[in-house]
């Protein structure tokens, strides 16, 4: 095997980014204290340095801002018209684009993704989302989704938004410009492991003359959050994260008026065919599971691979696997990250150890793992029955069980055999296989011959216990939106 | 003499059959001026969990189905309908305390909302479907497919027309569904059930419980094989129904208000949420 070449480090500055030693709440358009003075740390994963002081909003900061958020919808932006709420759109996407590095790198330090996924990835698509919907602002009456009482649908009201730690930055696009496009205001709290690209993004609201209070930002853990959904003048629930807090939060909800939509858990299945070209599926397989360490909810965690070709593949994925570079997330040769959080870390470890356990063969490649930080190494299972538990349950982690098959049938079969709906992939050279693939698996984004690629222009969202409603292109609007009762 | 009549045992409509239920429970069934009409079943936990797996086992068929088909299949149950409708007539004006006349008017609408439905089958795609152009070389697009196993709770006054109004939305689209009839006049569903064995309709994919709300229901909306669960007879216990429904994140309809006007044209919204949309993505190139 050819010798790995020795990368010079070559790490993106963090001067561009200014981060204040503390943060107060986003509430009505200014930076406010929290009502009774509790805060938090976000401490960067990849070298536990402390970033800054977060405040931790309590029940009385959320009345706050969700008042504020329902006078911003009362007395401005249900008020203006769609074209006009769509400029303010186009000009938050500018800005996301033209400081577009200072997020990227700020992204890095608090999150511990690579600078070349920030950059490449998730700010990026957080721009095209907010540009996507600020054009939908004035054609919603087009969109297909009229209502019983007139032609142009109608907000919801005050849009209450919870956003996990994988994509921070990213979700929140996701949470907000739908919101705002259709007339709703905002009460978003972020994960509290990474609030700082949120906090940025309420200066860009600032800097955009948005109206005050049309988006709030709250920081805070699971109770804040708790409190946002809870809140009875909240129109409309939005939550991506686990499965676990996403049925807690469809209890809350239950006999309410909200509209609620979940982005939960995923277990995806990603199938090799054997005509497939394995050195494509093996980087797919990789982009797959490895991408952003592996805390995606769509990560192709199970691979299913065709028992003619399981060995051939198994190698090549080994020998790609091997050339990961783990390390400095500002570092742009980095391409492995450091994980979220000492909890998360907790998690993967104790599933990896589970599936070791009970029997599966366990994998990774000579790996230096740096000595502060959250870290671990990439990690393939081999030999997995599907009543592993690491088959099973959602890792969160850059960790992949590798199951085998023989026939279509017993593929779906596999695949399908999970409470989770999220997504999966499929690896052939023949059409009509990828058409009946796709037809057959229980999954609500299907990648044919490629993984993980998102689009503001593309419906995302889960089957089963994946969650419901869709984020992401026509089907994405009816989210924030009356529509017909019966 | 005038002749005895032979009168007809309401039974439940389990995949395709009609058993009582299995515990041997009936209960007694009266019209508006509360005079005896017949015993009809009181399904039982067991009866609720034999209606889902029947459901279960019809999906994978019906589900696969061409919409074409599933189209002519409704509409050939549109056609049994008319067939019967002496019977449905009578069955609701005395069930819903009617006169002749009201009664032919909801038969009437439930026959033509049954075929407003069957006509959708293969053109929700084109309203509820997508092409998404993407930033990036790639085929990309969304398509509805049915939800799973859907379980209906009836609306409870409007026993016949509220009734297909709930059950033709989940079905044609491919969903299959276990469907709890109005407790005071479920008559008419179990008529309406002969319908359905007699027309084209695959057993399982409808099957029609009778018996007491508050004591099925729970056990649909706890079912982990259950996926969908329309309240919009539920009426007050709706609450707890859709906190239960939470266990495996099934999708939720809530209650509709007790008196809604059921010949009020429909939308497609019913139809919508027993859909879910899958994106297919694949790289365009050379």
């Amino acid at each position: 095997m050819a010798k790995k070449f020795d990368y010079a480090p070559a790490p993106e500055s963090r001067a561009i980014v200014d981060i204040r030693s503390s943060y107060g709440l986003f509430i009505d358009g200014e930076f406010a204290d929290p009502a009774d003075g509790r805060s938090f740390k976000s401490v960067s994963p990849s070298s536990e340095e402390v970033l800054a002081d977060i405040s931790d909003a309590s029940a009385a900061d959320v009345d706050r801002a969700v008042k504020a958020a329902r006078r911003a919808y009362t007395r401005a932006w249900s008020k203006m018209s769609g074209a006009e709420r769509g400029k303010y759109l186009f000009r938050i996407a500018r800005i996301l684009q033209e400081r577009s590095r200072e997020f990227a790198v700020l992204e890095s330090l608090d999150n511990g993704k690579p600078i070349k996924e920030s950059r490449d990835v998730d700010v990026p698509l957080a721009a095209a989302h907010f540009f996507y919907h600020a054009g939908w602002a004035d054609k919603l009456e087009y969109a297909g989704l009229a209502t019983s009482t007139g032609r142009t649908p109608q907000p919801l009201g005050v849009a209450g938004q919870v956003i996990p730690w994988n994509f921070p930055l990213l979700m929140l696009a996701w949470k907000i410009a739908p919101a705002l496009a259709t007339g709703n205001t905002v009460v978003l709290k972020p994960a509290e492991t990474t609030p700082l690209t949120a906090l940025l993004f309420a200066e860009v609201c600032q800097q955009a003359d948005l109206p005050p209070g049309v988006v709030n930002i709250l920081t805070g853990a699971g109770e804040t959050g708790r409190a946002v959904v809870e809140h009875p003048d909240v129109d409309k629930v939005a939550f991506t994260g686990s499965t676990e807090v996403g049925k807690l939060i469809a209890r809350a909800v239950a006999g309410s008026r909200k509209k609620v939509t979940l982005e939960l858990g995923g277990k995806a299945a990603n199938i090799v065919f054997e005509d497939a070209p394995i050195d494509q599926s093996v980087e797919g397989i990789v982009r797959g599971v490895f991408f952003n360490q592996g805390h995606v909810c769509c990560a192709g965690t199970r691979l299913l691979v065709q028992e003619s070709v399981a060995d051939e593949v198994l190698t090549s994925l080994k020998r790609r696997v091997s050339s990961l570079r783990l390390g400095d997330p500002l570092d742009k040769n980095t391409d492995i990250g450091a994980i979220n959080s000492a909890a998360q870390l907790e998690r993967i470890r104790e599933l990896s150890q589970i599936g070791e356990d009970e029997g599966a063969g366990r994998w990774s490649p000579p790996c230096e793992i740096p000595e502060r930080g959250y870290w671990f190494p990439p990690t393939v299972f081999t030999g997995v029955s599907q009543a592993h538990r690491i088959a099973r349950e959602e890792i969160f982690g850059p960790v992949l069980s590798v199951l085998t098959f023989r026939t279509p049938a017993e593929a779906v079969e596999k695949a399908n055999n999970t409470p989770y709906g999220l997504s999966a992939g499929v690896w052939t050279e023949k059409g009509s296989l990828i058409l009946w693939m796709a037809d057959q698996l229980r999954a609500g984004v299907v990648w044919a011959n490629t993984f993980n690629q998102f689009d503001p222009s593309s419906p995302f969202g889960g089957y089963k216990e994946s969650g419901y409603g869709r984020e992401g292109g026509r089907h994405g609007l009816a989210a924030y939106l009356k529509t017909w009762d019966n | 003499m005038a002749r005895v009549d032979v009168r007809k045992t309401y039974k439940l409509y389990i995949a395709g059959k009609f058993p009582r239920s299995e515990s041997g429970r009936s209960y007694e069934v009266t019209d508006a001026r509360g005079r005896f009409l017949a015993n009809a079943a009181l399904a039982s936990r067991k009866d609720a969990r034999d209606a889902v797996l029947a459901a279960r086992a019809a999906f994978g068929g019906w589900s696969g189905a061409t919409a074409y088909n599933r189209g002519q299949v409704l509409y050939r149950v549109a056609e049994m309908l008319e067939g019967r409708r002496a019977q449905f007539v009578d069955e609701v004006s005395r069930g819903e305390g009617l006169t002749a006349r009201q009664a032919d008017r909801v038969v009437d609408a439930t026959i033509d909302r049954w075929v407003w439905y069957a006509g959708w089958s293969d053109k929700v795609s084109a309203i509820a479907g997508s092409s998404n152009p993407v930033a990036g070389p790639f085929f990309n697009f969304s398509t509805p497919e049915p939800t799973g196993v859907v379980a209906v709770v009836a609306p409870q006054k409007s026993s016949l027309l509220g009734l297909v109004s709930v059950v033709g939305p989940a079905i044609v689209t491919g969903n299959t569904c276990v469907v709890l009839a109005s407790q005071t006049t479920p008559l008419p569903a179990i008529t309406l059930a002969e319908a359905l064995a007699t027309s084209d309709l695959p057993g399982g994919v409808v099957n029609v419980l009778t018996g007491r709300v508050d004591e099925v229901a729970p056990w649909l909306a706890s079912h982990m094989d259950v996926n969908g669960l329309d309240l919009a007879g539920a009426g007050l216990l709706g609450m707890d129904l859709e906190a239960t429904a939470a266990d495996n994140v099934k999708r939720v309809l809530r209650p509709v208000d007790p008196d809604h006007d059921w010949a009020e044209t429909p939308s497609p919204a019913r139809m919508l949420a027993h859909l879910e949309t899958k994106t297919v993505w694949h790289p365009v190139g050379v």
